[in-house]
């Protein structure tokens, strides 16, 4: 019987299977092939050389650059989940179901939009002569240099990762048990008390996973810290361009990728075991 | 005919090449789809000529007359770079890009790579060129013939005119004015910027550098570094520009301010006294090609002084023209931006600028390798 019905959910589980295999593992080993590769006269030719490892590895200003995108990232996850608890406590807690539902889908909307347009627009609020410091101006402050900086790389993966955060948090604080909440209120357990211990451990994983999605987004994020950031100090993936516009170093390219990618999945695991591990 | 030409443009090949191309067509229409596609080709539909360029090169101002001469349908596949032009190439099997625009400075190693066909030099007018320009340096290859210039333009100090004095503008110095520290911004990409740079360090041939000269330019730009406000793309300039964030910018010239200039921009470029650089677009036939005849034919009208006159107003970003012929007829049919180019044949005009030295060939560097100037451009922006 349980064959039977195994063999019947094989036709269903094959074509995400092979999409799976065609469009993410065959090229993720494509990518570890060729960073073993060389490039002749701007053509990448197949190799088995290390020199591309060993040249990405040894050089200062691609830690420079990885540690500058890690802090930028877990800033950028810190700061997302930060703006986005309240409301998503609001949305879980004191609306109705149908302003929740309401709410969810304006949180969608953003999306409609371009990321690449979204970011232009916020050059209009952060210029030196932009809209937010023209506001500052007319309360007699001075102004302040937001553009071109890392401020303006965080706004901008704020702004790339705050909807799907908010989504992912309020799910999750919406399916916490009541009861729990009130029984803490009933045992005098006052409302920042109730936050720290009942529903905050409670959402952790919803926290952690929306944490995640924002670190993840930043991390390989190119637009925010080229376009609001300058460019400077280049992040990965501006080294992966400054990479390509080097005679073609696409093998070189590769080694940073497969470094952005091995980081996740260790940043992946250990947020999933944060998230679902036991409490002792 | 070379032998490995006769084969790229065999009937076998051709053949080949159709049968592939709806068999790949059939497998994702319906077949009713294919043929009605025939019959319509054979009913006078447009031909197509693929081009690989700069954004703006197959646009309706430059194009729409040559189509509608010929029949034909550009179709363009743009690039942003150099490097990004070469991957395309390299990425694509023989014959996908009928015409390749590039900056000179890459003509040698497609030609190199092998992705450019032999061109006949009298097929073009070459008469009517500058003498400067006749032979471009790394379009020949001994009495070979691979790419025809089109257009060229000068890099130099871009700035905006409300905040920089053109008296300021006209020296390299002004980069390091501690008036517009945060203010400077740099085109991301090493070669115009570093070669700028070497002129300010005094270098005449800034791409030809010793190790001392190069480690010279590297002293002077980590000198640069703390004015810097960011590395800009070609939409990151315009908006930095047109914003007023960036004041100064290093790397460019009128191929960005000139068109920010038309739209009201309060900004302009200069060629400063420590000299300019120049860059140039040239268009070769690629490798391979189903239609050779049509593509020659694209850069005879280009290169004519009709064609140079569109290609010196360009909507996308203007430039200069080699064809003094060229010149004439702009002259003529828009003298202001004759003018604001400087390109008349009575006073000082660019060409001028070339003749006294001052404008040097951008090139690629000539003692170090690409990867070792691009090195030091990512480890200059590390560091503030």
């Amino acid at each position: 019987m349980s064959s039977n019905s195994s063999r019947r959910r094989w036709p269903l589980l094959l074509p995400p299977l092979l999409w799976q295999l065609t469009f993410f593992l065959l090229p993720l080993l494509f990518l570890f092939v060729i960073s073993f590769w060389s490039v002749v006269n701007f053509r990448l030719e197949p190799d088995m050389t290390l020199k591309n490892w060993d040249f990405m590895l040894s050089r200062s200003s691609f830690w420079s650059a990885y540690g500058h995108t890690w802090s930028l990232a877990l800033g950028a996850a810190v700061v997302t989940t930060c703006c986005s608890f309240p409301a998503a406590c609001s949305l879980a807690f004191t609306v109705s179901e149908r302003t929740r539902k309401l709410a969810l889908m304006f949180l969608v909307v953003p999306f409609f939009t371009s990321y690449l347009v979204r970011v232009y627009s916020w050059q209009a609020f952060l210029a030196d002569n932009g809209i937010v410091n023209a506001l500052l101006a007319l309360v007699g402050l001075d102004g302040l240099p937001m553009l071109n900086s890392d401020f303006g790389s965080l706004v901008g993966y704020v702004t790339l990762a705050l909807p799907l955060v908010t989504l992912v948090q309020t799910m999750g604080l919406a399916q916490i048990d009541r009861n729990l909440i009130e029984a803490a209120h009933n045992l005098r357990a006052g409302p920042v008390r109730t936050l720290f211990e009942v529903i905050m451990p409670l959402a952790k994983p919803s926290l952690v996973v929306g944490a995640l999605f924002a670190f993840i987004l930043a991390f390989g994020d190119f637009v925010a810290p080229t376009y609001l950031g300058g460019g400077a100090p280049p992040t990965l993936s501006n080294l992966i361009i400054d990479t390509t516009k080097s005679g073609q170093q696409w093998p070189r390219a590769a080694v940073v990728a497969i470094v952005m990618i091995l980081t996740l999945v260790v940043t992946s695991l250990a947020a999933v075991r944060l998230a679902y591990g036991r409490r002792k | 005919m070379k032998e490995e030409d006769k084969n790229l443009q065999s009937p076998f090949r051709r053949r080949f090449l159709q049968g592939s191309s709806a068999l790949a067509v059939g497998s994702a229409l319906p077949l009713s789809l294919v043929s009605a596609n025939s019959s319509a080709q054979s009913a006078g539909q447009p031909r197509t000529l693929t081009m690989l360029a700069w954004y703006g090169h197959a646009e309706p101002d430059i194009v729409a007359e040559f189509e509608a001469k010929y029949n034909v349908k550009v179709k363009p596949k743009y690039y942003t770079g150099g490097d990004n032009m070469l991957a395309l190439i390299s990425q694509s099997p023989a014959g996908t890009y009928d015409l390749i625009l590039s900056d000179a400075e890459y003509v040698p190693q497609l030609r190199k790579a092998g992705y450019l066909e032999r061109l006949e030099a009298k097929d073009y007018a070459f008469d009517d060129y500058f003498p400067e320009f006749q032979k471009f340096p790394g379009h020949w290859d001994g009495n070979d013939l691979y790419a025809v210039m089109v257009r060229f333009g000068f890099l130099g100090v871009a700035y905006n005119t409300d905040a920089v004095p053109e008296s300021k503008a006209r020296s390299f110095k002004v980069y390091w004015d501690p008036a517009y520290k945060g203010k400077v911004g740099h085109f991301d990409w090493y070669l115009p910027n570093m070669g700028e740079m070497s002129l300010y360090a005094g270098h005449k041939a800034p791409y030809k550098l010793e190790a001392d000269q190069f480690s010279k330019l590297k002293t002077v730009m980590k000198s640069l570094r703390p004015q810097v406000a960011g590395f800009f793309d070609y939409g990151g300039t315009f908006s930095g520009l047109k914003n007023g964030q960036l004041q100064l910018v290093c790397g460019i010239g009128d191929w960005i301010t000139g068109t920010l200039a038309r739209s009201g921009a309060k900004v302009s470029s200069v060629v400063p006294d420590e000299g300019g650089l120049q860059w140039t677009e040239s268009l070769s036939i690629g490798k391979g090609t189903r239609n050779r005849d049509l593509a020659n034919a694209f850069i005879q009208y280009i290169t004519s002084a009709q064609g140079q006159v569109k290609s010196a107003k360009m909507a996308a970003y203007p430039a200069l023209i080699p064809n003094r012929k060229g010149w004439e007829l702009l002259g003529q049919s828009d003298p202001a931006e004759a003018r604001r180019q400087g390109m008349v044949l009575q006073g000082h005009n660019v060409m001028d600028d070339i003749r006294s030295g001052k404008i040097v060939f951008r090139q690629l560097p000539v003692q170090q390798s690409i990867e070792d100037w691009n090195d030091f451009w990512s480890e200059y922006k590390e560091k503030a």
